[in-house]
């Protein structure tokens, strides 16, 4: 039977089993929003109130799930709209694929209403995209779209839909399999790699797991806990990579890089031997290249080859999904006879425990005094048993949510780690909500990044989305101001925010309950409420000490152990 | 140090975009760059030259391959190779001493003239890349019209080949 394109591209979505996206109606996808009416049983579309809300509500959706996030967006402003939340996926290998209304094929190239090469603009921040020119290839399209945004190193797809060929009719075939030529990611490492990344991890005297995002993509937290156990080597975690190993356990020492632990990074410093699985030295990690890790060979697994030797030389890299190879090196471990060098690891445990004396991430709470953000952070944590799903907006108040709240799980921490895009926490917060209506879901944010897509409460509202917002409200633009006060010597330049609205009143405006705290004492009292209001999203606006930094800090320029502690 | 680079792509709309927009993207610069479909008309052969430290060509090989559209990726640095670039030159030849000058120097570089006007000769010619620059530098005397260079394209010597 005939199908029209937009019946395809329904029909293509309920093959990929897409049970909710994220969207805005206009001009070019029209047939398609007839055609999802039609069945609105089969999927359910959010209607968000900004096109960025639509693709950062899909990562959301694609983070807490690992399953691709899906949005469906129109042509023109509606796509541009659009490519913040793209390229934000690309940073943080989110699998997505994002559906753009196009102007009818005879109008394409005419500068007619709401056109705008999509395919153009987005190509350098999209794994791949798509121009569809002929229905009958919309089918296969669709397919390939989700078969390279969920595979290799994930990533967001772009598939921009001509409006003439959502009518266009021809034969639904959807394609079980799909094979490209140009596409085969490598899954397996190399055993020969495997099994020499063993024999240094059974040389080395100060060894250091490095994991990252990789680990949380491939949903390897089960393995890699158990090869650090086994190993009994120390664990670092970067920001995206929280909660892929249990950060209460003994062997775990922390987040490293530019707001990282002391112990941490003095141990990637020190180490003889970093073993990096699914991480990619990105600057915030290794702070200045010419003086990370200098006494350490350094072993590299990673789904992508590009990702291997950018940064930083390495000594052994091993290309495959990380699963499999941490899969691998149990196997090849296990079959060895030796051990790591218990009594060096004894003397590297013994050095990494003077460091972690140095208590880093100690605060003082005065009773009395403005409430501070960890504290916030911390209490949130306790009265959720680190078991919440905690989505952060960028900016101080993410960088405390990642050192205070203690991730015992794998992706339950959704924050913008590559881009560091402002306004995420909010509509991310919506899609993990969506795909676990039963669980608590946290945003953390503060005064400036709310702002950037407030407007998304209205969508809260018209889903009945619980979700609980914990604004860390200092006034400024914290993390401007704080490199303003260490580096510009105090010209707080446009860092501060006057005129901030009355956030219990608006979130009342938009239907919601609102909170306003500025006692120390009432902290817990508050967070508990909130929680227990199941139904409701809550608003807790926290006034916060103003003039609070992130510590520890490596300065830009220097290098791994060189960190401002207070 | 100066590499040749041979990608083969999938012959779509766009797909030359994507290698030039890594390029810029990346910060890598591109010396010359030639393209069009092989016998397989599904595929294209684009050569490019580029030059950067053995890190940075690596680090581009492996973006290359990266790009969905690119099929396979041969750095020709790393294999005997022959390097061919096509030049047509147009020359003013007013004078008669000219017309017998410029042939002359035609020959000597086995070019061809292939066009004829009463005031211009346009000479095809072929070969290395330091050939050719010779041979405008030999016509300096002469009035140059126009320049017209193909890139440079490439392939290996022997058995090792590209293809899919």
């Amino acid at each position: 039977m005939e199908l029209t394109g937009a019946e395809i591209f329904v029909e293509c979505l309920k093959e990929e089993g897409v049970d909710t996206i994220f969207g805005y109606p206009g001009g070019a996808v029209l047939f398609l929003y007839d055609e999802l009416y039609k069945q609105h049983d089969k999927i359910n579309h959010i209607l968000v109130r900004h096109e960025q809300g639509a693709v950062h509500a899909a990562e959301g959706y694609a983070k807490a799930t690992n399953r691709p996030g899906v949005a469906l967006v129109t042509s023109g402003p509606g796509a541009t709209n659009a490519v913040t939340g793209i390229a934000d996926a690309y940073m943080d290998s989110v699998p997505m694929v994002v559906f753009t209304g196009q102007v009818p094929r005879h109008l394409i190239g005419n500068d007619a209403f709401q056109e705008v090469d999509i395919v153009g603009i987005t190509r350098p921040c999209v794994k791949h995209n798509f121009l569809v020119t002929d229905v009958k290839d919309l089918a296969t399209t669709i397919k390939k779209a989700f078969y390279i945004a969920s595979t290799g190193r994930p990533g967001p797809v772009l598939v921009d839909i001509p409006k003439d060929i959502t009518t266009a009719r021809c034969e639904f075939h959807y394609p079980k399999e799909i094979t490209m030529r140009s596409y085969n990611p490598t899954v397996k490492g190399n055993k020969r790699q495997v099994r020499r990344a063993i024999d240094l991890m059974l040389e080395a005297q100060k060894p250091v797991l490095y994991t990252g995002g990789g680990v949380v993509l491939s949903g390897a937290a089960h393995e890699l806990t158990e090869l650090t156990r086994e190993l009994g080597f120390p664990i670092t975690n970067t920001l995206m990579g929280l909660g892929g190993f249990p950060s209460m356990d003994k062997q775990f020492i922390g987040m490293l890089g530019m707001h990282g632990t002391y112990e941490a990074n003095n141990a990637m410093h020190h180490a003889d031997l970093v073993i990096a699985i699914g991480a990619r030295f990105d600057d915030r990690v290794t702070g200045n290249i010419e003086k990370f890790c200098p006494y350490a060979k350094i072993i590299h697994v990673d789904i992508d080859p590009a990702s291997i030797s950018k940064n930083v030389k390495v000594d052994v890299p091993i290309v495959g999904d990380v699963k499999n190879v941490i899969v691998d090196m149990l196997e090849e471990f296990r079959s060895r006879n030796e051990r790591p060098d218990a009594e060096a690891l004894v003397a590297w445990w013994k050095q990494i425990d003077e460091w972690r004396k140095a208590d880093c991430l100690k605060y003082n709470q005065d009773v009395n005094a403005a409430i501070k953000a960890q504290y916030v952070v911390e209490k949130f944590w306790e009265v959720t048993n680190g078991d919440a799903y905690v989505c952060s907006d960028v900016g101080q108040h993410q960088m405390w949510a990642a050192q205070y709240y203690r991730f015992s799980q794998p992706n339950r921490w959704i924050n913008s780690g590559g881009l560091g895009t402002m306004g995420f926490g909010l509509p991310a917060a919506m899609g993990v909500q969506m795909a676990f209506p039963e669980e608590t879901v946290g945003c953390i944010t503060g005064d400036g990044s709310i702002q950037m897509c407030i407007q998304e409460l209205a969508t809260c509202l018209q889903y009945h989305l619980p979700i609980k917002i914990l604004s860390l409200n200092n006034g400024y633009l914290g993390m401007v101001r704080q490199w303003q006060e260490f580096f510009y010597q105090k010209r707080y330049a446009m860092s501060y925010m006057e005129a901030l609205p009355d956030f219990v009143k608006l979130a009342e405006a938009y239907g919601h309950v609102g909170m306003r705290i500025e006692k120390v004492s009432d902290v817990e009292g508050a967070l508990k409420e909130a929680l227990a209001m199941k139904d409701r999203l809550v608003f807790m606006d926290f006034i916060t000490e103003r003039e609070n930094n992130v510590f520890p800090m490596v300065p830009a320029g220097a290098g791994q152990n060189e960190m401002i502690l207070v | 140090m100066r590499h040749v680079i041979s990608i083969l792509m999938e012959n779509e709309a766009g797909a030359l975009s994507r290698v030039a927009g890594l390029f810029s993207a990346r910060g890598y610069n591109i010396e010359s760059l030639t393209v069009a479909p092989t016998d397989d008309a599904t595929l294209s052969r684009l050569t490019l030259v580029t030059r950067g430290s053995e890190e940075i060509v690596e680090q581009i090989v492996k973006q290359l391959n990266k790009l969905i559209d690119v099929v396979k990726v041969m750095d020709l640095a790393q294999y005997a190779h022959l390097e061919r670039e096509m030049m047509f030159v147009k020359v003013g030849v007013e004078k008669n001493a000219a017309c017998e000058a410029v042939k002359r120097l035609s020959d000597i570089f086995r070019g061809n003239i292939i066009d004829v006007s009463d005031k211009t000769y346009t000479i095809e010619l072929t070969g290395d890349r330091s050939k050719l620059d010779a041979f405008v530098n030999a016509l300096r005397d002469f009035r140059i019209i126009e320049v017209v260079r193909s890139g440079s394209m490439g392939i290996a010597r022997g058995e090792a080949s590209l293809h899919v």
